[in-house]
């Protein structure tokens, strides 16, 4: 299955292909009102290795939600190409459905997700009688249901959801996920719904699901300490594009751009940091800024700093390449560079 | 004389023939130029007890106790000044903001129609009131023409903060003011609330299950469980040093970037809160309380200061502290 020579080899560090894979993936869709086109996902590479738990972070309207319906298969890419074990993903309808085994989805609002007339068994089932797998159901709807900590799991095959709790809610969806024994999942803001007790909770069970099946999670959120609670990578998403990749570590103990300096110090936790608060909301991306895209709420920009390290005329109108999804730890700002190479 | 005081406030829902006790005997107050954050899981009762301060709570809702706006007690007054109250004195910034305002509705005649109700003035100087707070909020006065779905989440958020200001009340009650906004947003959102207590001197009740944000927005904390107050104090300190075991649950839920700690151990509560209806003995909390002991089982603890914080928790004081 998997075909290492598909991919750069600078881009695997153990050697073997990356259980999903983005490269160079655009998204477009056609703007309103004879408005132009919005380039949800602007060039985007990004790698989620087997077993690794990757958290895509950015604001509302960045594109996270996008790029990871791409992922999925739910939206084509306008450029650039998906790899699945190195292979690029097959958009014929039979292949998306076998790809959808082993990929699975778990949105964030477990209420929203669940049928309100299916019981907990239907709602676990249903994946299983999509796929066909109609042997041994009640086993493995049993398995899936412990598996996501709804023990025994009997107790809950005829309960409704109004019955359950918000956490059990989200386990049953996150049941439904595991049933199909999935290789990857994508969570879209599992936790943002949930009471912070059970928020934790949720959390541990998604580390457990990767220490114990191996699987491999792209956990997309708004939310720095979610990643910091599991993520074993960050990728900050601004505006269509990846600006800071990196080790969960070193990306949120030393952020080397100013969108994620900005988006740290307003986690309600980091209260001794000095606050900068991004005025206004993600710009429109039907009319992506020329240069680097941040730059109009840059804060480096704003101050004059950027002028006095005489990089202000590259951040308005130089573009900046795209990171590389692996390895270090890197920033696509022109501070930075400014920073490596003294003048 | 504080603000707003709650004086064994209890209220009990009537339902299929049963007394489902929601709110349990609270004594709390807020002065003014003050925010007093209430945190707690759903359905411990936050959103019940901040109900009774304008009569808003549903029918079958039996309230007891004094809870007195100004000295003048709520549960005495008739329904016509209740009705003055509402807007005027004290008022509400709901949450989900999204579906709070009418979507046929231009913001500008939505913000102005309880200027109009609660003061003689023109239509022109309501409109430049308007202008007026949607700039408070940090929004263009020009915004007012904007129909909701022209606007953001945060900017929903904002237009819903300038509403409960339109009639310049003394009391704001938050209810989730942020939940579902981006940490950007949200921090926009809270600077405004955070700067309309200091500069208008307004006070603010603030409720949320998220401590760390009322942490940083709020001068003192206040955590429900099961209808009561299990434990109150400063806020940086409830969030710093709990020390109830349940208001630890919660600080603990939200993680300390940078502290390895944290890294790959998120800590969460486990269990689920009582159902009201049918409530544990002694503390409510022994069922899920990582560190009960069998007294815990039938003795109630009630709220005693312990230095800045007053804890209902048999434990605090004696062996952990």
């Amino acid at each position: 299955m998997t075909t290492p020579t598909e991919v750069d080899a600078s881009s695997i560090p153990e050697g073997q292909a990356a259980a999903l894979e983005a490269r160079d993936i655009a998204v477009t869709f056609r703007g309103r009102g004879g408005g132009g086109q919005a380039r949800a996902v602007d060039g985007v590479d990004l790698r989620l290795g087997h077993g690794e738990i990757v958290a895509l972070v950015g604001e509302s309207g960045c594109g996270k939600t996008t790029l990871a319906r791409t992922l999925l298969g739910l939206e084509r890419p306008a450029e650039g190409t998906v790899l699945v074990d190195g292979e690029p993903l097959d958009y014929s309808s039979r292949a998306l459905k076998a790809y959808r085994r082993r990929v699975q989805l778990v949105l964030q609002d477990p209420t929203g997700a669940l049928n309100p007339r299916h019981t907990v068994y239907e709602a676990v089932a249903e994946g299983l009688r999509i796929h066909g797998l109609t042997d041994n159901e009640n086993e493995r709807v049993a398995e899936a249901l412990s598996l996501a900590g709804l023990r025994p799991p009997e107790r809950f095959f005829l309960r409704y959801p109004h019955e359950l709790s918000g956490g059990q809610r989200q386990r049953v969806v996150i049941a439904g996920a595991l049933v199909l024994k999935p290789d990857v999942i994508v969570a879209d803001e599992p936790v943002s719904s949930l009471d912070a007790s059970v928020r934790g909770e949720i959390l541990a069970l998604l580390l457990r699901l990767r220490d114990e099946l191996g699987l491999s999670l792209l956990v997309v959120t708004h939310d720095l300490g979610l990643a910091w609670n599991i993520a074993d990578r960050v990728a900050v998403m601004y505006l269509g594009r990846i600006v800071e990749q990196g080790p969960t570590e070193e990306l949120l103990a030393n952020p080397k751009h100013p969108y994620t300096r900005a988006l740290l110090s307003v986690v309600p936790e980091m209260g001794r940091m000095e606050q900068v608060v991004l005025s206004g909301e993600p710009p429109d991306p039907t009319r992506i800024p020329a240069g680097c895209r941040f730059h109009p709420r840059c804060p480096v920009v704003a101050s004059g700093e950027a002028a006095a390290l005489g990089i202000e005329e590259k951040c308005k109108g130089q573009s900046l390449p795209l990171l590389s999804p692996t390895g270090a730890h890197s920033a696509a700002c022109y501070l930075e560079a400014s920073a490596d190479s003294p003048s | 004389m504080a603000l707003l005081e709650f004086d064994d406030v209890s209220v009990t829902y009537r339902s299929r023939g049963s007394d489902i006790p929601a709110v349990r005997g609270v004594t709390l107050s807020v002065n003014a130029g003050e925010s007093l954050g209430l945190a707690g899981e759903s359905g411990c009762g936050k959103t019940t007890l901040t109900s009774t301060v304008l009569r808003m709570q549903p029918k079958s809702a039996k309230v007891t106790g004094e809870i007195r706006l100004n000295g003048d007690n709520i549960l005495d007054m008739t329904w016509g000044q209740v009705r003055a109250l509402r807007w005027a004195e004290a008022s509400v910034v709901f949450q989900g903001a999204m579906h709070a305002l009418n979507p046929v509705q231009k913001i500008g005649d939505q913000l102005s129609e309880p200027i109009l109700l609660h003061s003689k003035v023109s239509k022109k100087d309501a409109d430049r009131r308007v202008g007026e707070l949607l700039e408070m909020v940090g929004l263009p006065a020009r915004r007012a023409d904007a129909y909701p779905h022209q606007l953001s989440g945060g900017q929903k958020q904002r237009v819903m903060i300038a509403m409960a200001l339109a009639c310049d009340p003394q009391l704001i009650i938050a209810d989730e003011p942020t939940t579902a906004l981006d940490v950007m947003v949200q921090a926009q959102v809270l600077n405004v609330l955070q700067g309309l207590v200091k500069e208008l001197n307004v006070g603010m009740v603030f409720i949320s299950h998220d401590l760390s944000v009322l942490s940083s927005t709020c001068d003192r904390i206040a955590v429900m469980y099961a209808g009561k107050i299990v434990e109150q104090g400063p806020a940086a300190d409830v969030f710093d040093h709990p020390q109830h075991p349940y208001a630890g649950a919660l600080a603990g839920a939200f993680p300390r970037i940078g502290d390895t700690r944290y890294r790959y151990s998120p800590s969460g509560l486990p269990g689920d809160p009582p159902f009201p209806g049918d409530l544990p003995s002694g503390c409510t909390f022994h069922p899920r309380c990582p560190v009960a002991v069998e007294r815990c089982a039938t003795q109630e603890p009630s709220l005693i200061q312990h230095g800045s914080h007053q804890t209902a928790c048999l434990l605090v004081g004696s062996e952990i502290a």
